[in-house]
């Protein structure tokens, strides 16, 4: 039974490191500042959810799991708050994307 | 005493309770509930308008839609990560658009925008005067998924 | 296992600061500083449970919420500098 939930717990914490090396190459890789905050919200949401998932299951149910929740939950609340701001300030202050589609620019600020 | 206000206090006792680990010693738990009314107070003062009003969507549309949620984050954070290793065949196509909401209240806004942002992929970068929100999105498919409305309408279902 | 995840994390805390050192804009550098603090809370919980001490998980806690405070707080002192030129005061 450990044993299952070890095997487990492994996959979940690579998992978890794949997906935040993803994220962090993928913020060297990515051309502009808006596409950069895409890779690092992947750093930032699942990664997170995958590691802490894997602690969880190595705490069993007690105090230390809820913890981790809290924290979870912090990450998964805090996370897009403070990319939404990152892009509104680079938005207003003329930050200019690259974009695919050179027709028509959506708007002006 | 409002639905929102005590919920509120209810959800910050157990919250007090449960980081602090400390059930018995009498001094540290009313301490706690100090902090408690403290954080309550400050809490009503911020928003006094509130459209969450019914138990049943707080504890039960709530978590269903945080379950969905959490789904549609893995979904886009694979699409994100294939485009991440192999750019050559899946290549990126950056999208900035408009986005219709047809949210009514304040808070559903503030939700939808939340998730917008949580999913990897799409961004939201301002709301916009005739109720849209203007939205990065790291491909022209994700726009078109969040174009379609599938989100839109269970945030809208959450709201009164 | 802990160890291997707390390298990886490493790693990753690695190339965000490689990010933060060469990315052409404040945004670029901002970004990278919040992705790290991100991973910082990651590895003081997943070092806690390395060293068998998950108290730890408390300074992860407060650490996530000093990162988002941080960061807002940096967006706000940005964007006060390239409105007045100065950091200081109201306009």
């Amino acid at each position: 039974m450990s044993l299952i939930i070890d095997g487990l717990s492994w996959l979940l914490l690579m998992c978890g490191a794949f997906l935040g090396i993803s994220g962090a190459v993928g913020t060297v890789r990515f051309p502009d500042f808006y596409t950069r905050v895409h890779a690092s919200s992947v750093a930032d949401t699942l990664c997170a959810a995958l590691i802490i998932l894997g602690l969880i299951l190595q705490a069993g149910f007690s105090l230390v799991s809820v913890k981790l929740i809290f924290i979870l939950a912090f990450l998964w609340y805090t996370s897009p708050a403070a990319s939404h701001a990152m892009v509104r300030a680079a938005h207003f202050m003329n930050v200019k994307p690259y974009l695919l589609n050179k027709g028509k620019p959506p708007s002006k600020p | 005493m409002s639905l929102y206000l005590r919920v509120l206090t209810v959800g910050l006792v157990c919250f007090w309770l449960l980081l602090s680990g400390f059930w018995y010693k009498p001094l540290i738990l009313i301490l706690g509930l100090f902090s408690v009314a403290l954080t309550a107070y400050l809490a009503m003062r911020i928003e006094r308008v509130y459209s969450l009003r019914s138990v049943t969507k707080i504890f039960i549309r709530v978590p269903l839609y945080m379950v969905w949620v959490s789904w549609e984050v893995v979904k886009t954070t694979l699409d994100v990560v294939k485009r991440i290793w192999l750019p050559k065949r899946y290549p990126i196509s950056p999208t900035l658009a408009n986005v219709p909401m047809t949210q009514q209240t304040r808070l559903g806004k503030t939700i939808y925008a939340n998730s917008i942002t949580l999913t990897p992929g799409t961004v939201s970068v301002r709301f916009e005067q005739d109720g849209k929100l203007l939205v990065h999105a790291l491909t022209a498919d994700s726009m078109d998924d969040l174009k379609a409305g599938g989100m839109d309408s269970r945030v809208s279902d959450l709201e009164e | 296992m802990f160890a291997a995840t707390c390298l990886a994390l490493l790693v990753i805390m690695a190339i965000a600061l490689i990010r933060a050192f060469i990315g052409p804009s404040v945004y670029d550098r901002i970004m990278a500083v919040n992705m790290f603090g991100t991973k910082t809370v990651l590895f003081i919980a997943v070092f806690g449970f390395f060293s068998g001490r998950p108290e730890f998980l408390d300074i992860a806690l407060v650490y996530a919420l000093i990162n988002f405070i941080g960061v807002i707080a940096v967006l706000r002192l940005v964007e006060r500098v390239t409105h007045t030129g100065t950091g200081a005061g109201p306009k």
